[in-house]
């Protein structure tokens, strides 16, 4: 057998592929959390909650409806995006003017209510998600096995992220959202309405939980508690990537999975914390984040 | 439409307030089509905040702001940008996060018959040249300024409110300014001006309204300012 730094290949490559894996819902998680803090100026909090329901919907469309998993991946995120436009409407947009700790507090009461309701109907044990057909199995490159739908997860993860790069950064509408983000007065004054914009903004970022947790289902169990446990994490990430920068959500989500990864194969015992040592060195020497752009 | 009597801009009793205090205590004024008007006075007369409060920017706001015949005072901002007004703030509102072109390109046409980009460019060579810049705000002050005019100049409005737009600048680049100004009013432009510089002004305006503690107090033409010189040094206390 292969073995690099004293590690067997597989093991090693193994790893790389589930901290891909993981890095692939820390990117997702911490992209939705950049863009919501960048225009709204609110840490989302109920974020993991809003992953959870992302997974729940595709449950219950498989469930009661016999709708497939592909149909999940599309109508999951509007169902959780219009669930969070309705949050934002009623409760966050009397917050903007107020500490960003409302607007953390009023999400982390959203969280909590979402998750007891549904530990409330479901327990707290999980429900299985079917993998779709069409990517059960998957393909020997040689040096390592690749499960097809873990491919999946990791590309269409990397394609989602990019695609809302270039909207925010290289598109017209990208220019509206950014110069709201710096001055929504003025970029209102110009006749855009800022106030639609910045709902829609906060649906969409709803829905990237959503889509996650679509993306998570057939990988994990679809329970109650799946986000509360990923959200810390995924707030060290954003800490670490710098809020409010969507590349650093993106870079840092998919970097920090793999170091997690290659923790696990050299050091098991750090793996679980590896993401809050880094967190708090890079707190220490860049308290703005690796990406941030603010002070 | 409007007869020729009707003002574009009709300012009556327009109070405003930021939070508790009261800025704007009645002001009324107007602006008729193709004018240049200039809005003079000390600092916190509150001519801003009456730029701000006819577009909308200023939430708490009273009174009677018409414009084409149309009652804006209860319109969000945006309504009012879109009824064909637009601003050009005192701080300028570059966007650090838009390169050059993009903030050129932002506000969005709000009426047909806006300048081409090939009008603006000729009102402003300077802005050509920098559209490849990556940051709008790497510019220099006088190029900043000409991105802020020439932005609202493709929209379409056809009121424009310019709030100091000669402030911190060296003399070269204010005759630009003026000048451009000039080329506007030419073009059909109505300009509605807040100024300090009253030098300046008197090179573009056709008419003078005087500002002191939120009312506009006194109002006269370009030929009358040379009568009113005395007393306009009193109100600017220069």
């Amino acid at each position: 057998m292969v073995e690099i730094f004293g590690i067997p290949s597989q093991a090693l490559f193994g790893q790389l592929l589930l901290g891909l894996i993981n890095g692939s819902f820390y990117a997702l998680l911490s992209l939705g959390l950049a863009v919501i803090f960048g225009m709204l100026n609110i840490i989302n909090f109920s974020h993991g909650a809003q992953y959870m329901m992302g997974a729940f919907v595709a449950y219950f469309l498989l469930q009661y409806f016999g709708l497939n998993y592909w149909v999940a991946l599309l109508v999951a995120p509007i169902v959780v995006g219009c669930f969070g436009i309705a949050i934002e409407r009623l409760f966050l947009q009397w917050l903007y003017k107020l500490d960003h700790l409302y607007g953390l507090l009023l999400t982390f009461g959203v969280a909590l209510i979402v998750e007891g309701l549904f530990r409330n109907q479901f327990g707290s044990s999980g429900q299985p998600y079917q993998m779709p057909d069409q990517l059960v199995g998957g393909q020997n490159l040689g040096f390592m096995f690749l499960p097809n739908y873990r491919a999946w997860v990791i590309a269409l993860s990397l394609g989602v992220c990019l695609t809302t790069w270039f909207i925010i950064e290289r598109t017209k509408l990208g220019s509206y959202l950014r110069a709201a983000t710096e001055n929504p007065t003025l970029v209102r004054a110009f006749g855009i309405n800022v106030p639609r914009m910045i709902t829609l903004t906060y649906g969409f970022g709803v829905g990237l939980a959503g889509l996650a947790g679509v993306m998570a289902a057939p990988i994990y169990n679809v329970s109650p508690q799946m986000g509360a446990e990923l959200i810390i994490v995924v707030f060290a990430v954003v800490v670490i990537g710098g809020m409010g920068s969507i590349m650093g959500a993106i870079v840092t989500g998919f970097g920090l999975g793999v170091v997690e990864g290659l923790t696990k194969v050299f050091f098991p015992e750090a793996s679980n914390t590896v993401i809050f040592i880094i967190m708090a060195i890079v707190l220490l020497i860049r308290p703005a984040g690796l990406f941030g752009r603010r002070g | 439409m409007l007869d020729a009597r009707t003002p574009l801009l009709a300012v009556k009793d327009l109070q405003a307030w930021y939070g508790e205090s009261h800025i704007l205590h009645g002001v009324n004024f107007d602006v008729h089509q193709g004018e240049v008007v200039t809005l003079l006075g000390r600092n916190g007369a509150g001519k801003t905040t009456t730029l701000k409060s006819i577009m909308g920017i200023v939430a708490q706001r009273t009174g009677s702001v018409r414009y084409e015949g149309v009652e804006l005072i209860n319109r969000a901002s945006n309504e009012i940008a879109r009824a064909g007004i637009a601003i050009c703030p005192e701080e300028r509102g570059i966007f650090a996060s838009l390169t050059v072109e993009e903030n050129l390109l932002l506000p969005p046409e709000v009426k047909p018959g806006g300048l081409s980009l090939e009008r603006i460019f000729e009102l402003f060579p300077n802005l050509k040249e920098r559209l490849g810049s990556s940051q709008g705000t790497k510019l220099s002050g006088g190029e900043q300024q000409m991105l802020a005019i020439g932005r609202i100049l493709r929209t379409g409005a056809r009121l424009l409110l310019l709030d100091e737009p000669t402030e911190g600048l060296a003399p070269v680049i204010i005759q630009q300014i003026g000048k451009t100004i000039r080329t506007l009013k030419q073009q059909g432009f109505t300009i509605l001006l807040v100024e300090q510089n009253f030098r300046f002004a008197s090179t573009v305006a056709d008419r003078y309204y005087v500002m002191e503690h939120g009312r506009v107090v006194e109002g006269f033409m370009n030929s009358e300012l040379d009568a009113n010189l005395e007393k306009l040094h009193e109100y600017l206390g220069v």
